[in-house]
Formats: C-alpha cells, sequence, structure tokens
C-alpha cells in the first residue's frame, strides 16, 4: 500500500541557533525507517515523468522501490548506474526545479522527497556497503579530463566504466572543484567527496593535481606527446566578478571565490590549519545566489554579529534555492532587499568601514524577462560592516581558450560546444560552467555524462 | 611529492632549495612564479622562480624564511619533500628591445633580480646591476650577480658594505652620471619599488616592478592577489607579477598586504613557543 500522506518525511536538521555556530552539516539525513516510509509514498508510475527532469537520468522510481523494500545496497546499483556522485546530488541538487517537480505527488501535496532518498541511498552504502570496485578492462585508449570537478569527474567515471584509461589533470592541490573549495562543510562534507572521488580512483582514474593545463602543458601536448585521443574540458567559471565600484580594492574586501576558498579548501576556520581568514564583526555579502547564500552563511558561522545579503531585485527573484534562503533566515542572515551598493568606505589604513548602498524599485522587464530594478534617487543609506563579500557571479576562466588554437568561445567568454558538448575543435569536448556559465553541480553532471558518451562514440568511429 | 635535491643556506633567514618538479621546469620562464604547500595543513605561498634546469628537472627557489609557512620549509633538508608544487605561474616577463638596463634588486628580491639580469645579459643587453641590502650579514647571490652585470653595485644601508645608503641614491647617481637607461628593472620591497618608480618617472625611463600580492590560487580564480594599475584591476598572478611601475598603486598593495600581519605575527609566536618551528603533526 502507499503511504498517502501529502507532505514528505521531515529531514532532521540541527536547529538553527545551534548550527549556525558550527560547520557540521545542518541536514542530518534520514534513519531507515524515515527512507522506508518515504519511499511508500511513490505510485511507480508507468512513463516516470521524474526521470526526465534528472540531467543525469537516474532511474528514480527503480531505486526508490528498492528502498522500499529495504534493499539499500540494490537501490545503491540501480543509482550508479547512470550517477557516479549520489551522496553529492542528494544535497546540491535543485530537485524541486528538476526531478521533485514532474513528480505526480507533487501535484496535490508535495512530490515524493527523491533527493534525501538518493542521499540516503548514498550514505547507508559509504557505511554498510562494500568497499571493493570493479576495475574494468583497458580498451588501450587513452582520454584526458581538464579539470576535477563536477563535469570532469562524471565525465571520466563515465569513461573508466567503459574501460578507458582517464586522466583528469586538475590545478588544485585536491580533486573536487566547485564541491571542495565552493560548496561549505555545512551543506556538503567533504569527507564525503572524498570517499566519492576515491571509489572513481579505484575505477581506474588518474587524478593528477597541480597541473594547470594551459601553462604546463597545452591541450596540444595533451594530444601529440602524451597520446590522448580525446580530451575533455571540464575548467568550470572560475574568475570572479566585481562590481568595479570605489572601495573594491580596501582590505577586507573578498571575492565569494576567495572567501569560500579559504574557508572550505584551506580550512581556516581551524586552528590547526595555517591558512588566515579576517574576523569580522559585521560581513555584507552582495549578491542573492546560493554562492551568497553559501557565503553569508559560513560568514555568521566564523562568529560575524550581523550578516547582511544585499540584493538589487526583491526576493521573489533571489537566484538561490529557495531552501537555501530558508535555511539562511533561520540562522539570522538579514536580508536587504531592493538594495544595490554605490560604493565601499573605509578609514586612513585603508579598512572598510561600510557600504553606501541605494534603495531600488522593480521597474519595467528586462531583455532576461525579468523586471529591471531601478534606483530611488535620494535613498542612500550606510551599512556598517567591517567586510564586503562579492558574489556577484563568475565567468570561464581565459587561460584554455587562449593557449589553445581554433577553440573558440562567444563574447561571454564560454567556450562554444554543440548538444553533444563538441567543441570547434576536432577531438575536444567541453562541457559544465565551462559551456554555460555558472550553473548547477547536476547540469555540469549531466554534460561530463553526454560528453562521454560523445567521446565513446568518436574514438570508436577513428578505430 | 616533490623532492628537495639541494639545499644552501644563502644567508641567516635566506635560503636556497632545488626542488625536482619536472613539469614545472620543462615550461619555466623568467618571471614566472610556483604556489608551495609543504603538507597537509599548510598554507598556499607563491614564490617566484629563480632558476630551472630543464634537463635534470629541477627548479631553484630562493626563499626569506619570515613567516610560518616559510619557516617550515627553510627547516627542511635535502631528501625532504613537500606535498605541492604548482606552476609555472603567470606571464614570463618580456623586455621588449632595450639596449641599456639598470637592474634593481631589494634583498632577497635580488634572488628575482638575478635571473632577470642573467637573461638580460644572455641577450648581450647592457646591464647594470644595483642590490640593495639593510647590511653586510645578508648579502646574497654577490658572485652570481656579478657574473651578469657589465657593473655591480652593492648598497647597504649602514654603510657596513659597498656603498652606504639606498638602491635609489645609487641609481640616481648612475643617471646623473650620464647613463641612459631604456628599462629599469626593480625587484624587492614594496617600498623600495615605489622610490625606484619616483626616480625614474621624471626621466621617463621604463620601469618594470614584480608584485608580490598575498595570493591563494594563483590561476586567477579568487582576486585575491588584486592590484590596481592605471586605475585598472588586474589580478597579479594571471596578468602579472610584472606590472610597468609608473601605472600601480603601491599603497594600496602595501595595505592589502599587510591584511593579515596581526594573525601571522600570533602565530609566530605561538609556533616558536610550542615547537621551535617545526610543525609536529605534519
Amino acid at each position: 500500500m502507499p503511504n498517502m500522506s501529502l507532505t514528505k518525511v521531515p529531514m532532521p536538521e540541527q536547529a538553527p541557533d545551534v548550527r549556525n555556530k558550527n560547520f557540521e552539516e545542518v541536514a542530518t539525513g534520514y534513519t531507515e525507517e524515515m527512507a522506508m516510509e518515504e519511499a511508500k509514498r511513490c505510485l511507480n508510475c508507468k512513463h516516470k515523468p521524474c526521470v526526465s527532469g534528472c540531467p543525469v537520468k537516474v532511474r528514480i522510481p527503480e531505486f526508490i522501490q528498492c528502498v522500499a523494500e529495504g534493499d539499500f545496497s540494490k537501490a545503491y546499483e540501480v543509482i550508479t548506474s547512470t550517477n557516479s556522485l549520489p551522496a553529492v546530488c542528494g544535497r546540491v541538487c535543485p530537485q524541486e526545479s528538476q526531478c521533485e517537480s514532474k513528480c505526480v505527488r507533487g501535484i496535490k501535496g508535495e512530490p515524493v522527497a527523491i533527493g534525501r532518498l538518493e542521499r540516503f541511498v548514498a550514505d547507508w552504502y559509504m557505511k554498510n556497503g562494500s568497499d571493493r570496485v570493479e576495475k574494468p578492462a583497458s580498451n588501450g585508449h587513452k582520454v584526458a579530463v581538464i579539470g576535477a570537478g563536477p563535469a570532469g569527474l562524471t565525465c571520466a567515471g563515465d569513461l573508466a566504466k567503459l574501460g578507458y584509461e582517464v586522466t583528469v589533470f586538475e590545478a588544485f592541490h585536491t580533486a573536487g572543484g566547485v564541491l571542495v573549495y565552493g560548496i561549505p562543510e555545512f551543506r556538503l562534507p567533504k569527507e564525503i567527496v572524498k570517499k566519492e572521488i576515491d571509489k572513481l580512483e579505484a575505477l581506474g582514474v588518474q587524478i593528477m593535481t597541480n597541473m594547470v593545463i594551459g601553462k604546463v602543458l597545452s591541450i596540444d601536448e595533451l594530444f601529440d606527446e602524451m597520446g590522448f585521443e580525446a580530451v575533455f574540458i571540464g575548467s568550470g567559471a572560475g574568475l570572479p566578478r566585481f562590481m568595479n565600484i570605489p572601495g573594491e580594492g580596501l582590505v577586507g574586501v573578498y571575492s565569494a571565490n576567495e572567501f569560500l576558498t579559504r574557508m572550505n579548501l584551506m580550512k581556516a576556520y581551524l586552528e590547526d590549519y595555517d591558512t588566515p581568514i579576517r574576523k569580522s564583526k559585521a560581513t555584507a555579502v552582495v549578491g542573492g545566489g546560493n554562492v551568497a547564500m553559501d557565503a553569508a552563511r559560513s560568514a555568521k558561522r566564523l562568529g560575524t554579529e550581523n550578516v547582511y545579503i544585499v540584493y538589487r531585485r526583491s526576493e521573489e527573484e533571489l537566484p538561490a534555492r529557495a531552501e537555501e534562503v530558508h535555511h539562511a533566515k533561520e540562522e539570522g542572515i538579514d536580508f536587504q532587499l531592493l538594495t544595490n551598493p554605490v560604493r565601499i568606505l573605509g578609514d586612513d589604513q585603508g579598512h572598510v568601514t561600510g557600504i553606501e548602498c541605494v534603495r531600488m524599485e522593480l521597474g519595467e522587464p528586462d531583455e532576461s524577462g525579468r523586471r529591471r530594478p531601478v534606483e530611488i534617487p535620494g535613498s542612500n543609506f550606510v551599512l556598517e560592516v567591517d567586510s564586503v563579500i562579492m558574489s556577484i557571479g563568475t565567468s570561464p576562466n581565459p587561460l584554455l581558450r587562449t593557449t589553445t588554437k581554433n577553440l573558440e568561445a562567444n563574447k561571454r567568454g564560454c567556450l562554444i560546444a554543440d548538444e553533444n558538448m563538441k567543441t570547434t575543435r576536432e577531438g575536444v569536448y567541453a562541457g559544465g560552467d565551462a559551456v554555460t556559465g555558472a550553473a548547477t553541480v547536476i547540469l555540469a553532471m549531466g554534460a561530463g555524462k553526454t560528453a562521454a558518451e560523445s567521446i565513446d562514440a568518436y574514438i570508436k568511429s577513428k578505430s | 611529492m616533490f623532492k628537495i635535491v639541494k639545499k644552501r643556506q644563502l644567508n641567516s633567514s635566506v635560503v636556497l632549495l632545488e626542488i625536482e618538479a619536472p613539469f614545472v621546469a620543462k615550461k619555466a620562464q623568467p618571471g614566472q612564479f610556483i604556489i608551495f604547500r609543504t603538507d597537509e595543513h599548510g598554507e598556499r605561498v607563491p614564490l617566484t622562480i629563480a632558476d630551472f634546469d630543464r634537463e635534470k628537472g629541477t627548479v631553484t627557489i630562493i626563499v626569506q624564511t619570515v613567516g610560518r609557512a616559510t619557516k617550515l620549509l627553510g627547516s627542511m633538508n635535502e631528501g625532504d619533500s613537500i606535498r605541492d608544487f604548482v606552476g609555472p605561474l603567470g606571464v614570463p616577463t618580456h623586455f621588449g628591445d632595450a639596449k641599456r638596463v639598470a637592474v634593481i634588486g631589494g634583498g632577497v628580491g635580488c634572488a628575482i633580480a638575478y635571473p632577470q639580469a642573467k637573461a638580460l645579459h644572455g641577450k648581450g643587453v647592457h646591464v647594470d646591476m644595483i642590490a640593495g641590502f639593510r647590511s653586510k650579514e645578508i648579502v646574497i647571490l654577490e658572485e652570481e650577480m656579478k657574473a651578469v652585470s657589465d657593473n655591480l653595485i652593492i648598497t647597504t644601508d649602514d654603510g657596513s658594505y659597498g656603498k652606504h645608503g639606498f638602491v635609489t641614491n645609487a641609481l640616481q647617481e648612475l643617471i646623473d652620471a650620464g647613463n641612459q637607461y631604456d628599462l629599469v628593472v626593480a625587484i624587492g620591497p614594496i617600498p623600495m619599488m615605489k622610490f625606484v618608480c619616483q626616480v625614474t618617472k621624471p626621466y621617463n625611463i621604463k620601469t618594470m616592478v614584480s608584485l608580490n600580492p598575498i595570493m591563494i590560487d594563483g590561476t586567477g580564480m579568487c582576486g585575491c592577489c588584486r592590484v590596481h594599475v592605471g586605475g585598472e584591476t588586474k589580478f597579479a598572478c594571471v596578468d602579472g607579477p610584472d606590472f610597468d611601475g609608473h601605472q600601480v598603486d603601491f599603497e594600496e598593495l602595501m595595505r592589502r598586504n599587510a591584511n593579515y600581519r596581526e594573525m601571522e605575527q600570533e602565530e609566530n609566536e605561538h609556533i616558536c613557543r610550542l615547537t621551535g618551528g617545526v610543525r609536529t603533526n605534519a
């Protein structure tokens, strides 16, 4: 009998006033009983609309039936046949706009908690499952992957399963891309990312860290000297934007990338790590995306008393996930909506003392379809802060496109790739933020998956 | 892991390390830098490449042991390995078609000025080199610099060796004596580079400086190393580290570099008390 409850089994969470002082995971995950109860809400529809909403096409009703029956091992097998990083996806995918948005149960009541169930299965398997991985037999073909973020890791995992010898080149000292430097510990524990990556290595994927492709090796050298037959570029969109307003050179102004890299990758909040970070009394985070929420909530956890989100449109247009906005509010983040920075103020030591903002109202829709924010003259005011984190977006790093012949990009600096992730250069594929500009983890994974299929077809067609 | 194959103490706080890093050695060019991290808990710290040997696959760095990370690195010995060593980063130096150049190094900056002089000298350019130090005890690389310049002037602030005074005094004297330079290269502490630029500005002598802002990744993804050059925001790790000194906002750079000074001092006291400068949990 299906469970006909209109609402999801609630997710256990740390209390807001407890969790905003620690870096442990906010949501603590389903128990076996909760998972089985939630799984019984799935109607196992014949036409499976949920699957069409998943960029990596997880066989959702099938794995959920396994959970309902208590066969978590089998559920894991079903998920990982199409998804290389389930513990990550279950946590950070915006399910409300993907799989869960298509769920029939969502027409009347809440959709099935697909993300929470995927996370449960992945976590259960990490704890109870076998850590033996069957390494597929080599097919003798070599593929290079540039960037060890979600796109690159997915592409590498899928190719390794097909028998390719895959080498991933990562610029940082740790693989994971935004999963390790961007998304904070309290949303995605780094230990979990590490375990998922260890599994890929057990599949035979070789990861070379400290390798900045475009500097230490060119794409030409990967082909000509190192014998790779195809290259996948998953180098992301890591170049931060600034607003070009006065005061951005003051001490205490960070890009969100810098702030989050110090926090997450370098663990600046832990005493036994050497990388420092400024302790602030009040912080303004400029922007309204998931990265802004991550930065604001991290700042709060560092002990910052007042943390403001400064966003020029209204709540409705906030690009961050509703769940993240909700969590941020619960944790005491102060939302200054319809507000835009004009300049950053400093003292005679060059340290930030405040941010001058102007109130906005929404005018006519612009070309993106969103109502354009317009300044209200004379509404300027100053938020007293001693640090500012700019989180107004990123664009792809120009390093690869400027050092590789015949690799074309559009005017926003994004690599041009077709629906099969094929770039303008033969044998070179690209996907994820490097192609789309800053987007989501799961879209990057979907692109990595498609690219792996294209690369497989390309290499087979040649040999 | 990257093995230390040679270590030489140049003075009491400056050490030369030759490190096995074949990929970096193969591509390194004068003016580029690396980022190192000694161990899992360490910071990422940038250092300019002082020399490289493509055949041996080694890269030489010269480091002043001033803070926790550099002290840890300096405490390591031949045969030890460091966790991370990434590069070559930044844009190689472009000297243009300069015929007569003054290369100026300040303190440990001489370690970076030296390969520049060597590269210029090797191209047949006339090189006058000025190397400034606080006092006699910390003079480094004198023989090496002498070998790659037409004229080497060593200055000490206290007059204990060479010419008494700052590098700027020596440069002014050379200019006053009628030497005409079409390029000045200045590498050292920020105030030194700033004052060299003040000397060359009235004569309109192109002056190249190598900036040393705080960095994290060194690949252009965080903007920690941003500097204002001619009013524009530049990331020193990808647009530099060389810039036209007459365009650089040195005051801002100095302020930004002092960002973590208090924390560093605390750390230094902390580490000295506990472990005498060497991490125990490494």
